[in-house]
């Protein structure tokens, strides 16, 4: 059967910002998600010239082939290091870090701070997932108590390895940054949220403010054990319970 | 000035534009000097948070295209070695300068020369070579910081300055030479400058397929080949009609060359071998020596690591014994000369 497409209004496409490469994200991952709302971004901002993404180590390693702008892979948790070093090189340039929860609030720890502490004007995305998904799923500084993981079987024990990390919290209590915020994808309404989150935290940097940090709830289907609409639900009635969702911190 | 301060004055005149450190004696100065005179020039200064940061703000602002810098002395250096693997890895030019001191672990502040191992043999992970080069003097310093960032860039590769507490606190006279304006230097097409009227650059160590990988590290490797045959320098003095040589580096080279004019006013043929690349080093000028010495002297501040490269060299051909001193301890030109005499017959 052919179409007639004369008449028909596209309203909805591929970015611009995205190049025609396959992301090769497990189905029903968020990593998808949260790179085509990025490059959407891109395209809104019309920044896809200037921008440099930063890859981190793990599933998103070879996001800079996603993208048509310039890229950069950081080594495991240095990304808001890099991110300084090209930023302060050349302030012209929209650069930004995507890191997962083991890169920024592990291994990352005081290059992540810092970065926020010297009001780098940056911006931080931040997938949470609880778990490290392309090494099969240890045991994250964000796992959720009683949560099983590879290397904690019996589930996330307190008194052996403490409390999921509270990053965005942390960063919110320092003088610099300007945008902090936890966002979700596990409904239309979370995504549409995101989606706006993401632009004001781009847009702050455009216009000079400092530092931004969007922290995203996302899943990990493989490692959990669990299939898309399963995970978008342990998201909504279990994960926030420990990551509360909103605005952190607002001066954008 | 201090070499200390030469070195970052250097380093501004060779047009870098990006400096980033951490503090730790003896290399203070360095850091502080940047941070006073990095922002005249429109460069780039930041106090880390730590070694490891410092050099992955280098890793960003190499890629970015400016000509990048940072310093340190061993223990910090040692925290750099991630961050220098991933700069071979992805062929971004750097300059590092280590103002080695005491080791292993802590150790103490004073002049080592303990360091050798980790700048030319590795340190980082991976299978890599570093250019590394060895001032003698301040003068010197100044000339190597600047060749340094020329390398750098040609190569594509970090260099390390390796240099030592001694150096980097004294106190010389110097000449400092023009100043690079950064603009005129060639450019790079692969940095990062935005996507604007080109497709994207993208800067990165990884490569999933085997196949890729051997080819980008089998073109490293050939690039290293003519660094080889092309770069390697070393000075000689009074080796022509020498029978005995001293081959020493840096700090060490400096006194042995008063070693050699004591040596020579009491009538004992010796010469002094300095490599001044550590990498690439100078295999051939040795095995070309050793075949009409007897014996060829290694001496550092080390319980011995540049030797096993001498001794690479030169094999059975010649005698090669050591003298070296640890902990910080600093030989006289007469320490040396007393070591020389136990092989003059």
């Amino acid at each position: 059967m052919s179409v007639n497409t004369d008449n028909m209004v596209k309203v909805f496409a591929r970015p611009s910002s995205l190049t025609d490469s396959r992301f090769s994200y497990c189905p029903g991952c968020h990593h998808g998600l949260v790179m085509r709302i990025i490059a959407h971004t891109m395209d809104e901002l019309g920044i896809q010239d200037s921008a440099v993404v930063v890859a981190p180590v793990g599933c998103a390693v070879t996001m800079y082939e996603y993208y048509r702008c310039d890229g950069i892979q950081a080594a495991h948790g240095r990304a808001c290091a890099v991110a300084t070093g090209i930023k302060r090189v050349n302030p012209n340039l929209i650069v930004f870090t995507y890191q997962g929860d083991g890169d920024l609030a592990a291994i990352g720890t005081a290059e992540s701070i810092h970065a926020a502490n010297r009001g780098e004007n940056i911006t931080v995305i931040f997938l949470n997932n609880q778990i490290y998904g392309m090494t099969g799923g240890q045991m994250a500084p964000t796992t959720l108590i009683g949560q099983r993981a590879t290397s904690c079987p019996e589930g996330r024990n307190a008194r052996l390895a403490g409390y999921p990390i509270r990053f965005a919290e942390m960063i919110a209590q320092l003088e610099a940054p300007v945008y902090v915020t936890r966002q979700a994808l596990y409904d239309q309404k979370r995504i549409m949220a995101t989606s706006h989150a993401i632009k004001k935290a781009f847009q702050c940097q455009i216009d000079g403010k400092g530092y931004s940090l969007v922290e995203i709830l996302t899943n990990c289907p493989t490692n959990w054990h669990m299939n898309s609409l399963e995970c978008n639900s342990h998201l909504a009635n279990e994960v926030v319970r420990a990551f509360p969702l909103g605005d952190l911190l607002d001066r954008g | 000035m201090t070499g200390n301060d030469a070195m970052a004055e250097a380093a501004i005149c060779a047009g870098c534009r990006a400096y980033f450190g951490y503090p730790i004696t003896p290399q203070n100065e360095l850091l502080e000097y940047m941070a006073a005179h990095m922002p005249a020039v429109g460069g780039a200064f930041v106090q880390a948070e730590s070694e490891v940061a410092a050099i992955n703000m280098c890793y960003g602002a190499s890629a970015a295209g400016a000509r990048t810098m940072t310093s340190s002395s061993s223990p910090g250096i040692s925290l750099k070695m991630e961050g220098i693997s991933y700069l071979v890895a992805a062929d971004l030019p750097c300059v590092i300068i280590n103002v080695v001191r005491g080791g292993p672990g802590l150790g103490n502040i004073a002049p080592s020369q303990g360091d050798y191992f980790q700048a030319t043999k590795g340190g980082g992970h991976g299978d890599y070579r570093m250019i590394v080069l060895g001032p003698a003097t301040i003068a010197e310093a100044i000339e190597l910081v600047i060749l340094a960032f020329d390398l750098a860039d040609r190569y594509r590769t970090p260099v390390m300055v390796l240099t030592d507490g001694m150096l980097g606190q004294m106190m010389e006279p110097v000449a400092l030479p023009e100043p690079v304006d950064p603009t005129s230097l060639p450019a790079k097409p692969w940095a990062l400058t935005g996507a604007r009227g080109r497709g994207p650059n993208a800067v990165t160590s990884f490569a999933m397929d085997p196949v890729d990988l051997n080819r980008i590290n089998t073109e490293r490797q050939s690039r290293y080949r003519q660094i080889e045959e092309k770069e390697v320098r070393y000075r000689e003095t009074d080796t022509s009609d020498a029978d005995i040589v001293i081959v020493a580096y840096g700090t060490v080279a400096r006194i042995a060359g008063t070693t050699v004019k004591m040596a020579r006013s009491q009538g004992i043929k010796l010469g002094l071998v300095q490599p001044i690349t550590l990498w690439p080093f100078p295999y051939a000028a040795l095995r070309t020596l050793s075949s009409r010495v007897s014996t060829i002297l290694t001496v550092e501040l080390s319980a011995g690591q540049m030797v096993e490269d001498v001794r690479l060299a030169v094999c059975d051909r010649a005698e090669t014994p050591f003298y070296g001193e640890l902990g910080g301890l600093v030989p006289t030109p007469k320490d040396i000369l007393r070591e020389v005499k136990r092989y003059v017959s």
